[in-house]
């Protein structure tokens, strides 16, 4: 996708400031787009942001754009304070480059984690008020009167003693860059109530380009000459070719050639649907190496619910606060439970799927892919041909969902598209069929959960400990990153503690299984199965001791006023206290990466075929400053619709180590038909923002569980909650 | 032998075998890439165009079937995303991740072309062929009655 301006005005002054060391660069006659910041030798410093003469300000966007909207938010962060009127604004894809477009929070060009907004906040803030300081001091000394006396307004300065005027790119005809970015005190920033961009809606910059087909996507990529390819990957993790007869597939019309990969064998044909069918044709024995031979999901899960139950088996902390272990032994009272979460499968609308170009010496490519790492897809590129990154030549598309699927250290799709145009030396589009995808899947781990709390003689919950036994995710799905965090493995483990709750003994705990499936961060992350366990825990031991679920939570967060008010914000909305005729309410709270969270949804039950049908979610969030609310509301409305899939009928099931599941046919996905009446508030405060990409997907789960406990008395223990099980469950 | 038909008002051919399914000459042959794959089975809708101005699953036709027929894409709407249903797509704000959108919008606009003020029901039951992973069916269905209600 190229959302960029092109300048090609040269002798057009423009004027930049950079990232690195905050130094200001001036470069006159700078080709200002993507792709020829990317490459240009003469800038020393890729530009945040340029000026034109013309009046247009340039913002580069370093974060990937998968329907979440950063595209957009994050340059409006900086046009904010650079006091920009975004109707000029021209939003650039920044290009690979960890150096200057880094989020802080990864230390490299990563769009994960519901993070990018709550993590380039700060530096877009300061970047823009830094353009603006420079501005000011430029019209200053043109009009010769103290700085002091200016002021700005959208993408001009004014004197108001004089009346005069300069536009920001009047100013850039002449202004004069300091060597050295000035400096910014927090307090010369803008306070949010003057806020003229940041909590106000305005149109995504590539939405008009999602209504008429004209929206790029890596699939969507044609190149002269293009040829098409398709793999057929072993189906355990660490399998081989051991036998590969293609006397078939090279048979078949308009195929190029078969390649035999370490992982797989790899079609290269004229059209998709030769290579697709070569594909199919291929007949391949597999080497009984890797992991994960044998594997059974059904067989594996009470495996995985005893070693969580095994308070022998070890055991890595998460989290923790005061002596869990010890506090139980002086309970009064303990109570314990166990759930269950079968493997999710990421489902984005697009097929994985990269187009590549290698050079004829195969010293050099082209890569155009849609990722949750730009500079990942270059490393990998790179590697890929045993060349230096600065060969790669990278193509920013638009991502067909992400949802943690494409921000793997091997991003492996982009490498089945290098290695292919490679054994060419032609352009090659790959791309991986609905059933690839499935098959090739990497998934939200089978987990189990063991919890137990202990209370006091008063009835004062005075211990939580939580067991979570799952395979690791980050060890497989970014071997740098477990390395570099010691082990510690978020994606598996994050929220296990339950820290935001005021329980004086927590214990959050890991047991790792080691199953050699591949595994994924996958929407909700950690949370959606570990709040699935924690939120039903918390509603059974409400119940328990006779204590309103939403009163409960509300007691375990007292002294948090945010999370107080989310609780009695959405108790409100669903009119939570009013006993339904046929129906029930399921409640939930969370902090999610500090976005106050509470869902409640409506259950009605078919006790015959034991389907469940959710009329209304109620939720509201308070993610702090509201960047974009409206689309905030839209991610949340997408997160409700996301974790009913999780709840309902996502499932992946592995047997002797391979996927079972296959297409749309048999992973059944949430339709328009499934979907509840939606009762969202976007409740802003003036908090540094927090994550929206993903906060109610965890909640809807246990919220439609305790829901069921509350109409049939009946406690649902597994994800997803089929009509099978209900029936089960219900006897 | 060389298949010949309408591609949005324009007589075009294509000599793909003739299982070749629709969508690929389309987006492959025609460079029409506004249509999707989304899953190859006719599950997912985001492959929809209209074949003689009904809505059909370009992955599940094969070019064979589609000879003297009018195929319409995303791209053959309109010129300058006027039509009623993109300005109301546009409105409500409903794509995200954007991918399966134009398959959507073609699933609307044949409803709508032969129901022009449908129910909520009827919109969730003809809608419910095209899936969207990011989740946008609530705005879909406020940008469908917006079109019904400004009409």
């Amino acid at each position: 996708m190229t959302i960029a301006i092109r300048n090609s005005d040269i002798s057009r002054r423009t004027f930049m400031v950079g990232a690195a060391g905050l130094t200001f660069a001036v470069a006159s006659g700078v080709r200002v787009d993507s792709a020829a910041a990317a490459r240009s030798g003469d800038v020393t410093m890729s530009p945040w942001v340029t000026i034109s003469t013309d009046d247009t300000v340039a913002i580069m966007s370093p974060a990937a754009e998968m329907g979440q909207g950063s595209l957009t938010s994050l340059p409006l962060i900086l046009a904010e304070e650079l006091d920009a009127d975004w109707a000029k604004v021209r939003v650039v894809v920044a290009p690979p480059n960890d150096e200057l477009y880094k989020n802080p929070s990864f230390g490299y060009m990563y769009t994960a984690g519901s993070n990018a907004v709550t993590s380039y906040f700060k530096p877009l803030r300061l970047f823009g008020a830094q353009v603006r300081k420079v501005l000011l001091a430029n019209a200053a000394s043109h009009w010769n009167v103290p700085v002091a006396e200016l002021t700005t307004g959208p993408n001009v300065v004014i004197h108001a003693a004089s009346g005069r005027r300069l536009s920001y790119g009047e100013i850039a005809a002449f202004a004069d860059i300091p060597a050295k970015a000035p400096e910014v005190a927090e307090s010369e920033l803008k306070r949010p109530d003057t806020f003229r961009l940041i909590g106000h809606d305005v149109v995504r910059v590539e939405l008009p380009s999602k209504i008429n087909g004209t929206a790029q996507y890596a699939i969507d990529v044609q190149v002269p000459g293009m040829l098409y390819g398709a793999v057929l990957r072993a189906p355990v993790e660490g399998a081989a070719p051991d036998k590969i007869d293609d006397t078939k597939a090279k048979a078949q019309a308009d195929v190029v050639q078969i390649v035999p990969l370490p992982y797989g064998v790899g079609v290269i044909a004229k059209t998709p649907w030769a290579a697709f069918d070569a594909k199919d044709a291929l007949k391949v024995a597999w080497t009984r190496t890797g992991k994960a031979w044998g594997f059974s999901s059904e067989k594996a899960l009470p495996e995985f619910a005893a070693a969580a139950r095994d308070l022998t088996q070890p055991a890595k902390v998460w989290g923790k606060a005061g002596d869990a272990v010890a506090a139980m032994q002086t309970a009064a009272n303990v109570v314990e439970a166990e759930y269950r979460n079968d493997l999710v499968y990421h489902a984005q609308m697009e097929p994985l799927n990269a187009v590549a170009s290698v050079s004829e010496k195969g010293d050099a490519c082209e890569v155009w892919c849609g990722v949750q790492s730009k500079t990942i897809a270059v490393t990998v590129a790179a590697n890929a041909l045993k060349i230096l990154p600065e060969k790669v030549t990278y193509h920013d598309m638009l991502l067909g969902g992400g949802f943690g699927r494409r921000g793997h250290r091997d991003e492996e799709y982009v490498h089945d598209a290098v290695v292919l145009s490679n054994a060419v030396k032609k352009p090659v589009k790959t791309m991986w069929t609905r059933e690839d995808d499935v098959h090739n899947g990497r998934f939200n781990p089978l987990s189990a959960h063991y919890l137990r709390a202990g209370f006091d003689a008063s009835g004062k919950l005075i211990a939580f400990h939580h067991r979570k036994a799952c395979d690791e995710v980050t060890a497989f799905q970014d071997p740098v990153r477990y390395e570099r965090q010691k082990g510690r493995d978020g994606i598996a483990y994050n929220g296990v503690d339950a820290p935001y709750y005021e329980i004086p003994n927590r214990l959050g705990e890991g047991v790792p299984r080691e199953s050699g499936l591949r595994t994924s961060s996958l929407r909700g992350i950690a949370h959606l199965t570990n709040i699935f366990a924690i939120e039903s825990f918390m509603d059974e031991l409400a119940r328990k001791r006779g204590v309103d679920p939403a009163e409960f939570r509300r007691e375990l967060v007292k002294s948090n006023p945010r999370a107080v008010a989310i609780i009695d914000k959405v108790a409100g909305m669903a009119d939570w206290r009013r006993k339904r005729d046929g129906s029930a309410l399921g409640f939930t709270y969370m902090n999610y990466s500090g976005t106050q969270i509470a869902l409640a949804a409506e259950v009605v039950l078919d006790r015959k075929t034991g389907a469940l049908r959710v009329p209304n979610v109620w939720t509201a969030l308070d993610p702090g400053i509201t960047v974009q609310p409206d689309n905030i509301a839209a991610q949340t409305e997408s997160s409700i619709v996301y974790g009913l899939g999780f709840a309902l009928f996502e499932r992946i099931t592995i047997d002797d180590g391979a996927v079972e599941q296959s297409g749309f046919y048999d992973y059944q996905v949430p339709r328009m038909r499934d979907i509840p009446e939606m009762h969202i508030e976007v409740v802003a405060t003036d908090n540094h923002p927090t994550g929206v990409g993903q906060m109610a997907t965890p909640l809807v789960g246990p919220a439609i569980a305790n829901a069921v406990a509350e109409l049939t008395g009946v406690r649902l223990r597994q994800t997803p909650m089929t009509p099978e099980r209900v029936k089960k469950a219900l006897g | 032998m060389a298949i010949r038909f309408l591609i949005n008002g324009k007589p075009t051919q294509s000599e793909a075998p003739p299982a070749t399914p629709l969508l690929w000459v389309i987006r492959e042959e025609l460079g029409l890439t506004g249509t999707k794959f989304g899953c190859g089975t006719g599950l997912c809708g985001a492959c929809m165009v209209h074949l003689d101005g009904k809505r059909a699953f370009a992955c599940q036709t094969q070019i064979a079937e589609i000879g003297g027929k009018a195929v319409t894409t995303i791209e053959g709407l309109s010129a300058d995303s006027s039509h009623p249903v993109q300005k109301a797509w546009l409105a409500e704000r409903v794509p995200q991740c954007g991918y399966c959108q134009s398959g959507q919008i073609m699933s609307a606009v044949d409803l709508l072309k032969s129901n022009p003020k449908p129910t909520r029901a009827e919109i969730v039951e003809h809608m419910s062929t095209n899936i969207c992973r990011c989740g946008s069916y609530p705005r879909i269905v406020r940008a469908i009655e917006r079109v019904a209600r400004e009409a």
